[in-house]
């Protein structure tokens, strides 16, 4: 059958479009530059020395003792903290879904506990945690009288890492729980079944893809993790620590280039599972909407002593992100806990307002383009037909995949010397420009995600009416398309905000003394020891993206949320 | 109101689909050649997948058609993107702009064609008062019933005074009732407007009351095009036949033809009917009885055995047999007339001249 008239169709009227072919040149152009040449070229460090190809690099590091165990230790973390946040995100979830609560205060710890690691930097755990059980810490030192308490290593990383990355498989597990049908459930329980029976035979299989997307999420969030790695591990090497120090402390860019193909290819590897075994599997078991609301357990011996247990959890991590204030409030931390503004004013003396200028106006700049960039790559992926959609669709969800320090490394590579080494657009490297395109390259794909899911909400001839009485693309885009995802957009401009003045792990490979940033100032101040000034800083950047928080909700109320379009069905 | 009336021809239209399952490609629409003359109402009327949202799409300029040429008047229009081609769509889903109140709504299109705001205003409440909806133009769409949003969308099709309006089964999402109401207000406006207008349907009676012309469509190929009368009384295949209202279907053999007359077996009773030229003795045909044509009576056409007897109400609905073929008949009105029980042996009655052979 001849399909050629139909292509040719296609493709002229693809190129009566101007603006969407422009808007797809330029799309292609981003993702090349500054994901997939990156990434190339770190291969080509890696397999191409002195104009041959060899695997001279790869011997080289392979054969270095500190890389082997770097690797070993950043899988043995990647399960600890992977199978640790499930389970614990699986608990919460549960507890949330299917346990009648009895106070409304767990339920706004849950939401609080969920949100927290969202608007805080990646490493305030990390601070909490020495300051809590280090050598001067609160509950070591000076509750349990223990003065040669170690948090650094394996142990500290894992709980530390957990925390954080918990909320997540808590978000995940919560919406698939939501979607079993409780008819399901309660069809066992009346053929006999006990509570127990029930969810080992029903809800736990169907949820079984679900969890081990969760893990897999969390195993990559663990291995791709710099900071945490980096401010607790104390000898506790990671891949991620590694390759810093290969660049940093040892000089060898090869070398690291060479390591950081590894720590892609484990990262990439783990991400394909997920994306295209895991989440479908999960999308086939759990399709159903629940038909109804749910009765849910009240039965004493299940919902106390759940309650109880979620509660210390949700306790303790709140406390955790407590004592980062009162870090930066106490004169010293471990010998004298009376309150003043010292370490705030030494801050502000020092780097710290420039710090926070730039790490403000940086994000500032980065967070709208980031959220209309996504916006327009949902569009695309969702409502138009053509041949490059699948590569743009791939790359700007590989992003998700590729961690911060490989990214970072790929940067040095690529743009250190220009493009190819040529030295065109050489002028790029140790601008702001390239911290900002670091800045959206790194929150793209969540909100690419949220985009195409909201899209994937509105009935598709809405828009094709509008095209239908004659708007072009870029004006479907505009009059109809973003309108009805607003909430999507606002809270992809939130995260993107968020995710880029908390962002450490590429952008410390590639700042220059021109720019201070929040987050490598609480590194630097962390490292030296001076946590009374990490606190401080980390205290006015959660304060920073909290309200910046608060003002976007705002804004989204003030606009009026959009009405879903859900598909007729 | 419309500027100039369109027609629209296509000519060995075809588009080709992959079938998402098996990866084989088969024909969605295969080699249809239309000819929608200028204001008139024409109906794509079949069973779902026959094609006819395909065709209407490809109009629209929706989908590509993979051979042939589509003309709206005398512009070939198959290189055209849906904003440049003089149609106009009604969807299924309305597809209301849902941040836009009905004015809004109905004035996009003429904002986009850059129109002077006060024109754009008069025109906007003109169309709004067509569709009797005014005074509601500051609402927004999800505040109106079923029927309203559905006039929004008729409306804001209708301003832009298009060459060709196009209907994509525009009543499925309302109750019966209210498809009843719309179907005869949606064939009254375009009357007077005097657009062509094509509409795409699976509801036969929605295709019978509002069309001028009917097109029945099945596996992607035309099977017939013909006004309602045409398409009921003389359908061409045994498929028009059987979707357009009910009918029996008995085999018959022709033994012997004398002009218009014949004489033909069916179940081994002979029977002579009128209209059979063209057929030569063995011939083996169909003959197409509709159940309210048909009836009961000591004598008859054909012997049959009454199998089921029930009253309906307005009618009584027999089934019966003729041979091995069971017949079904509607015979209306039944309230003074003889009721045949289960078992009884009576004779089919019908018109010779009314049945037509396949």
């Amino acid at each position: 059958m001849a399909k050629s008239q139909n292509a040719r169709l296609e493709r002229k009227k693809f190129y009566s479009d101007p603006i969407l072919v422009g808007m797809i040149v330029v799309l292609l152009i981003f993702l090349l530059l500054f994901i997939l040449y990156p990434l190339l070229m770190l291969l080509v460090d890696s397999f191409y020395t002195e104009g041959r190809v060899t695997l001279d690099v790869f011997k080289r590091v392979l054969s270095l003792q500190r890389f082997r165990k770097a690797f070993t230790n950043t899988l043995v973390l990647g399960v600890i903290t992977g199978l640790a946040s499930t389970l614990i995100g699986l608990l919460f979830a549960y507890v949330e879904v299917y346990v009648k609560v009895r106070t409304k205060v767990l339920k706004r710890l849950f939401s609080v506990v969920s949100m927290l690691p969202v608007v805080s930097p990646p490493f305030v755990l990390s601070l909490s945690m020495i300051m809590l059980f280090g050598r001067s810490g609160i509950i070591t030192r000076s509750l349990l009288k223990i003065y040669d308490s170690n948090v650094y290593g394996l142990g500290g990383i894992a709980i530390v890492q957990t925390m954080t990355f918990f909320p997540v498989c808590y978000l995940m597990l919560k919406g698939l729980l939501k979607n079993i049908d409780p008819s399901l459930e309660e069809a066992t329980r009346d053929m006999g079944a006990s509570r127990w029976k029930v969810f080992v035979s029903v809800t736990l299989p169907l949820l079984l893809p679900g969890l081990g997307n969760a893990f897999l999420v969390t195993f990559i969030e663990s291995v791709a993790d710099f900071a945490n790695p980096m401010l607790i591990g104390g000898s506790y090497d990671t891949l991620a620590t590694t390759i810093y120090l290969q660049v940093t402390g040892a000089y060898d860019s090869t070398g690291a280039a060479a390591m950081s193909v590894v720590l892609l290819s484990l990262t990439l590897i783990l991400f394909l599972i997920q994306k295209y075994y895991l989440e479908r599997k999960t999308a086939a078991t759990l399709t159903g909407k629940a038909s109804r609301a749910r009765m849910p357990i009240e039965d004493k011996s299940v919902t106390v002593p759940l309650t109880i247990i979620c509660g210390l959890a949700a306790a303790f991590v709140i406390l955790m992100y407590i004592m980062v204030p009162f870090g930066a409030l106490f004169t010293l931390w471990g010998r004298d806990y009376s309150l003043s503004l010292k370490w705030f004013q030494y801050m502000f003396k020092t780097s710290g307002l420039k710090a926070f200028k730039d790490s403000f106006v940086l994000s500032l700049i980065a967070a709208p383009l980031t959220a209309l960039l996504s916006m327009v790559i949902s569009y695309l992926v969702v409502k138009r037909k053509f041949k490059t959609k699948g590569f743009i669709e791939f790359v700007s969800m590989l992003a998700m995949a590729v961690p911060g320090t490989v990214l970072g490394i790929g940067y040095i590579r690529g743009y250190a010397n220009g493009l190819f080494r040529t030295g065109v657009m050489g002028g790029l490297y140790g601008t702001g420009l390239i911290l900002i395109i670091v800045f959206i390259v790194r929150s793209l794909p969540t909100g690419t995600r949220s985009g195409i899911s909201a899209l994937r909400q509105i009935d598709a001839s809405i828009e094709e009416s509008a095209y239908d009485m004659g708007a072009n693309s870029a004006r479907v885009f505009f009059t109809v398309t973003l309108p009805l995802i607003k909430d999507s957009f606002f809270s992809g401009l939130v995260t993107a905000f968020v995710r880029s003045i908390t962002a450490i792990s590429a952008i410390i490979l590639l700042v220059t003394p021109q720019y201070l940033l929040i987050t490598c100032q609480i590194n630097e101040q962390a490292e030296k020891g001076n946590y009374g000034v990490a606190c401080a800083y980390a205290t006015v950047l959660i304060i920073i993206t909290y309200g910046m928080v608060l003002i976007m909700n705002g804004l989204i109320k003030l606009f009026g949320t959009s009405r879903k379009i859900k598909e007729e069905d | 109101m419309a500027k100039e009336k369109k027609g629209v021809r296509l000519e060995h239209i075809s588009k080709i689909y992959q079938d998402p399952k098996t990866k084989k490609e088969f024909y969605a629409v295969h080699d249809t050649t239309l000819d929608i003359e200028p204001g008139t109402f024409v109906t794509l009327l079949g069973p779902s997948g026959c094609g006819k949202t395909t065709t209407l799409r490809m109009i629209a300029g929706f989908e590509s058609p993979d051979e042939g040429e589509i003309y709206l008047g005398n512009e070939a229009i198959n290189a055209l993107t849906p904003n440049k081609r003089d149609t106009a769509m009604v969807f299924q889903s309305y597809a209301l702009l849902p941040h836009y109140n009905v004015f809004d709504n109905v004035a996009y299109g003429l904002k986009i064609r850059k129109l002077p705001k006060e024109e754009i205003k008069k025109k906007v409440m003109d169309i709004l008062e067509l569709v009797e909806l005014k005074g509601m133009e500051s609402r927004m769409t999800n505040q109106l019933s079923g029927g309203q949003q559905q006039r929004v969308a008729l409306a804001r099709a209708l301003v832009l005074e298009p060459g060709v309006l196009l209907f994509d089964e525009p009543l499925s999402n309302l109750d019966a009732k209210l498809r009843v109401t719309m179907r005869t207000e949606i064939r009254k406006i375009q009357q007077k407007v005097g657009i062509t207008a094509v509409y795409v349907t699976h509801d036969q009676s929605e295709a019978m009351s509002i069309s001028d012309k009917i097109i029945i469509m099945s596996k992607g190929k035309v099977e017939q095009i013909g006004t309602p009368r045409e398409i009921y009384y003389h359908p061409k295949s045994r498929f028009v036949a059987d979707f357009i209202g009910e009918a029996n279907f008995l085999e018959a053999r022709v033994e012997a033809v004398k002009g218009e007359k014949a004489a033909i077996t069916v179940s081994g009773q002979p029977l002579e009917v009128n209209n059979f030229a063209g057929a030569k003795p063995g011939d083996t045909a169909s003959l197409v009885i509709r159940p309210e044509a048909a009836g009961l009576s000591e004598d008859g056409l054909l012997d049959c055995k009454v199998t089921l007897s029930t009253f309906m109400g307005s009618y009584q609905y027999y089934q019966a047999k003729v041979g091995d073929v069971t017949v079904q008949i509607t015979d209306y009105n039944p309230v003074n007339k003889k009721i045949y029980e289960v078992g009884e042996n009576v004779k089919l009655n019908f018109d010779p001249n009314g049945v037509y052979i396949l």
